[in-house]
């Protein structure tokens, strides 16, 4: 390995904004053939770097080196020219476009005056089979599935002639089986001499396909060592600069009373489908409930319809016996149930609202924070310093604009409002989505500690780890139906089929 | 494609780029952000493209500005006085006649607009205010004083909060779009005005039949003057009321329960809802309340110094189209939309009287206000528009770029 050309080098990178020193003297190197992972926590430096080298940010010192040679970009046109690709955790294609109109967009062969279609599907056939990158040329990108569209964003970028592609989180939006495939595909185009720069915050998946790994800190380069010697431990010290704890410690569930019963619910959505078919099940008192599923099997319709948010067209909601079916947002608060909802930033916070102000989200009208429509600010800050202390929220006291927090004390924001309400039921979606290792740390111990309080707690999660590590029970949804429920012992495979609607789906 | 500071797009994660991807919610994030330094450049931008279309005319804008200033009665601070005889006093007092009403009517936008919407009807329910100010200063005629003027102030104000509540409703319950529905609802007001003062209409004049203008408004309707004299047009105590406006409104937004429903409902109406505050109910009172804003404005006109009103006025007057400069220069603030309030006042009363030919054309005098108007909502609008832009270019760009390749 160590003998393979390098093909790219940054030296001295350095790129400061206004008051964050995003990037200070990073240096980093990446060989021909070699998948090299970018790891650090969020807010580390990745994005930066990567958005200098993709010619998106001018850096303020240093140099980047392409086979020796130094390029200065000024625009991703001139990245994309020098054989750089990159794909984005959001994908940017067109959903009413096929996935080769998609792939030659702005590139496209033509038939005299008219995109020369056939020439396209037939390119793209060619290139996704040499990488065994399986995708239907000619289908509808909005037809295709999410793990799908990741393919067509990288093949799009070898249709340009990447030979360094940076994957930007690739894994977080795909099941375990596409990721495992994304990890097939990877290793076929480093064996075609590739070179990949993976940016990742898990640390199984960098040990299991990088080559070498970086590991980024507050803009600075902490190591670079190659994948054999290291573990999930050394890397997590490395990025946090603390001793982590990985594995989440907990003692076996006591389950109490039903205190959230759902009986037989149905949910339609707006444009008229049935999203959730018929759901059941209990959550009891001292017990963590978690839902697997793969993005957009109803998740999110069912926490709407259990919170109030959106009405069932059947079937029954209790909270701790209270019957809350259909009935205000208001009210279902009121009955005892916290919710800290799947986006924190479209919903659980108001990004504009100081921190003081968010923490008086539902209870803004009530004593001691207000009496008869007239609100005491003086209150507010109080109650607000003593939850901040509490939950440990860093970077800003209590007028501090909550958009202007880190995405993890943003969610101890959340946490803290939703906690300190008491409630008997809580729901937690995705209450871990984009936070580091620390911050993941600090909820996870945080919703067991509220288990063993007695509180009732469904967890919904697109992270099997996460579903794995605090539930004390399983249930797998799958279109709208709960597809399975496991207490005891059971395996990531087995929830992943499961997930993908059962063994017979998988395999055909 | 120009380099564009990266500095300026740093803080944004993706879901909040996209969040505030909508024009409201950037302007809301906007007008948080811009502080004092963007109204102050933007008034000053618009009078230098004023000042150039004077000079284009072959006058000097500085003694263009100068006789505008003085116009509008601001020398007067340099010789205070609460004798009215002294012309700059009597100019300020016409100025501030003028600023009543643009406080209320700007207040009339802010308070949609801290709600998420853009209230453009405050010309219409501005004229509400007038009409039923009107009918109820004219009809209800014997009555005492106080309790007369007490009746149509509120009349007015409810009436104006009804018209406005009417675009609020519809925005609640089929979600039809405000802009559109306030526009309209500005031409029916319009119409409605005209039939009503026009030949035969009810409350056409009894004097007169062929002159289409209503009665004036009983003496006992009529607001007490405190600065000049009533028949002179003084600056009636409408004005304290505007000013209490302001008070009001900052305490309502800051410091009342409704008002922070209006705030999170106009920041994330997504997080409202979360927080179990029914947004739509906010959507059609903050609508409701606004229009109480203008709607007031127009009473005030009525009782303060108007007393009668015309089918050629109905279809002329646009004062509450200025409040929506007002507001955006002012920033949907208390303090910027008296200070906007203030500033549009002077240049309306400032560009109207003491103007000689020698110093600008006459023509142009007049409508200098509303060159500076269009210019302000211009480059506010513009400020907003650039901000959008670059936001849907952030997330086009990957594949723009891509695409040239």
């Amino acid at each position: 390995m160590a003998s393979a050309e390098v093909v790219l080098e940054m030296r001295g990178i350095r790129k400061e904004f206004p008051g964050v020193l995003a990037n200070d003297d990073v240096a980093l190197d990446v060989r021909q053939g070699e998948v090299h992972a970018l790891l650090g926590e969020n807010g580390a430096g990745k994005s930066t770097l990567m958005n200098i080298l993709y010619g998106l940010y001018k850096p303020d010192a240093g140099e980047i080196l392409l086979r020796g040679r130094p390029v200065v970009f000024g625009s991703a046109r001139d990245a994309i020219q020098s054989g750089i690709g990159m794909v984005h955790q959001h994908f940017m294609l067109i959903p009413v476009m096929t996935v080769a109109e998609n792939i030659v967009l702005g590139v496209e062969p033509r038939a005299g005056l008219l995109l020369d279609e056939a020439g396209a599907e037939r390119r793209v056939a060619a290139l996704s089979k040499q990488y065994g990158l399986v995708v239907d040329p000619a289908a509808l990108v909005g037809d295709i599935t999410v793990g799908q569209e990741q393919r067509v964003e990288i093949l799009k970028a070898l249709y340009r002639g990447a030979e360094i592609l940076v994957l930007d989180e690739p894994t977080a939006v795909l099941t375990p089986q596409e990721a495992r495939e994304l990890f097939g595909i990877i290793n076929s185009l480093k064996a075609d001499g590739k070179s990949i720069i993976f940016i990742s915050h898990k640390l199984n998946e960098v040990l299991e396909i990088a080559d070498r790994i970086t590991v980024l800190r507050r803009g600075r380069v902490i190591e670079t060592v190659p994948r054999e010697g290291a573990t999930e431990a050394s890397l997590a010290r490395a990025m946090v600069g603390r001793e982590v704890l990985l594995r989440v410690d907990k003692k076996p569930a006591q389950p109490g009373d039903v205190l959230l019963s759902v009986e037989d619910l149905h949910v339609v959505d707006d444009r008229g489908i049935e999203k959730v078919r018929g759901v059941s099940f209990d959550v009891r008192a001292g017990e963590i409930v978690g839902i697997a599923g793969v993005d957009g099997n109803g998740q999110t319709e069912l926490i709407d319809a259990l919170t109030g948010l959106s009405a069932s067209a059947s079937g029954r909601v209790h909270v701790a016996g209270d019957d809350v079916t259909n009935v205000s947002a208001r009210r279902v608060l009121d009955a005892g149930l916290g919710h800290i909802p799947e986006d924190r930033q479209r919903r659980g916070l108001v990004l504009e609202f100081s921190i003081a102000e968010n923490i008086e989200l539902h209870d803004y009208a009530k004593p001691p924070v207000a009496r008869a429509g007239w609100i005491y600010p003086k209150r507010m800050i109080e109650l607000a310093r003593k939850l901040i202390k509490d939950f440990d929220v860093r970077g800003g006291g209590p007028l501090t604009r909550a958009g202007g927090l880190s995405g993890g004390n943003q969610q101890k924001v959340v946490a803290a409002r939703e906690i300190a309400r008491d409630p008997k039921v809580l729901i937690a979606a995705q209450p871990t989505r984009g936070l580091d290792v620390g911050a993941i740390e600090y909820l996870h111990r945080r919703i067991i500690e509220e288990r063993d309080k007695g509180r009732a707690i469904l967890l919904i999660s697109l992270e099997l780890e996460e579903i794995f590590s605090l539930s004390d029970r399983i249930l797998v949804i799958y279109e709208g139906k709960i597809v399975g429920e496991h207490t005891g012992e059971v395996s990531e495979d087995e929830i992943g089929l499961e997930m993908l609607g059962g063994k017979e789906a998988a395999v055909a | 494609m120009s380099q564009i500071d990266p500095k300026s797009s740093l803080p944004e994660s993706p879901e909040e780029a996209a969040r505030s991807g909508t024009l409201i919610a950037s302007l809301a994030l906007k007008q948080r952000a811009g502080g004092i330094g963007v109204p102050a450049a933007t008034v000053i931008v618009a009078f230098l493209m004023g000042g150039l279309v004077v000079l284009a005319t072959g006058h000097n804008p500085f003694l263009a500005y100068r006789d505008i200033f003085n116009g509008a009665g601001l020398n007067w601070i340099f010789h205070p006085t609460t004798n009215v005889a002294n012309t700059a006093a009597y100019n300020l007092s016409q100025t501030l006649l003028q600023t009543t009403t643009l406080i209320l009517c700007g207040l009339a936008v802010a308070f949609a607009f801290r709600c998420g919407m853009f209230n453009i009807g405050g010309q219409g329910q501005y004229l509400i205010g007038l009409v039923v100010g009107n009918w109820v200063g004219v009809d209800f005629a014997g009555m005492a004083p106080l309790p007369h003027i007490l009746l149509v102030l509120v009349a007015g104000t409810a009436a104006g909060a009804a018209w406005a509540g009417i675009a609020g409703l519809l925005k609640a319950t089929v979600g039809a779009h405000e802009v559109i529905s306030t526009i309209m609802l500005n031409w029916i007001a319009v119409w409605c005005g005209a039939w009503l003062f026009g030949d035969g209409g009810p409350l056409q004049n009894s004097a007169n039949p062929t002159v289409p203008i209503s009665n004036d408004v009983a003496d006992s309707a009529k607001l007490p003057v405190f600065w000049g004299q009533q028949e002179l047009q003084g600056l009636h105590i409408g004005f304290f009321i505007a000013l209490a406006a302001l008070v009001v409104f900052y305490l309502v937004l800051n410091r009342t329960t409704l008002g922070y429903e209006v705030r999170a409902v106009g920041f994330n109406p997504d997080a409202a809802a979360y927080g179990g505050i029914n947004v739509k109910k906010n959507l059609f009172r903050a609508m409701a309340i606004s229009g109480a804003f203008a709607g007031l404005a127009g009473a005030l006109d009525m009782t303060g110094y108007l007393y009668h009103f015309g089918q050629i006025d109905v279809q002329t007057s646009s004062v509450g189209f200025l409040g929506i400069a007002v507001a955006l220069l002012g920033r949907n603030t208390a303090v910027g939309t008296g200070l906007g309030a203030l500033l549009f006042g002077a240049l309306l009363f400032g560009t109207t009287h003491g103007l000689t030919s020698s110093v600008i054309q006459p023509e142009l005098a007049g409508s200098l206000t509303y060159i500076i108007q269009g210019l302000v909502v211009l480059f506010v609008g513009a400020d907003v528009l650039i901000l959008y832009v670059w936001n849907s270019r952030k997330r086009l760009r990957p594949r723009a770029k891509a695409a040239t390749a």
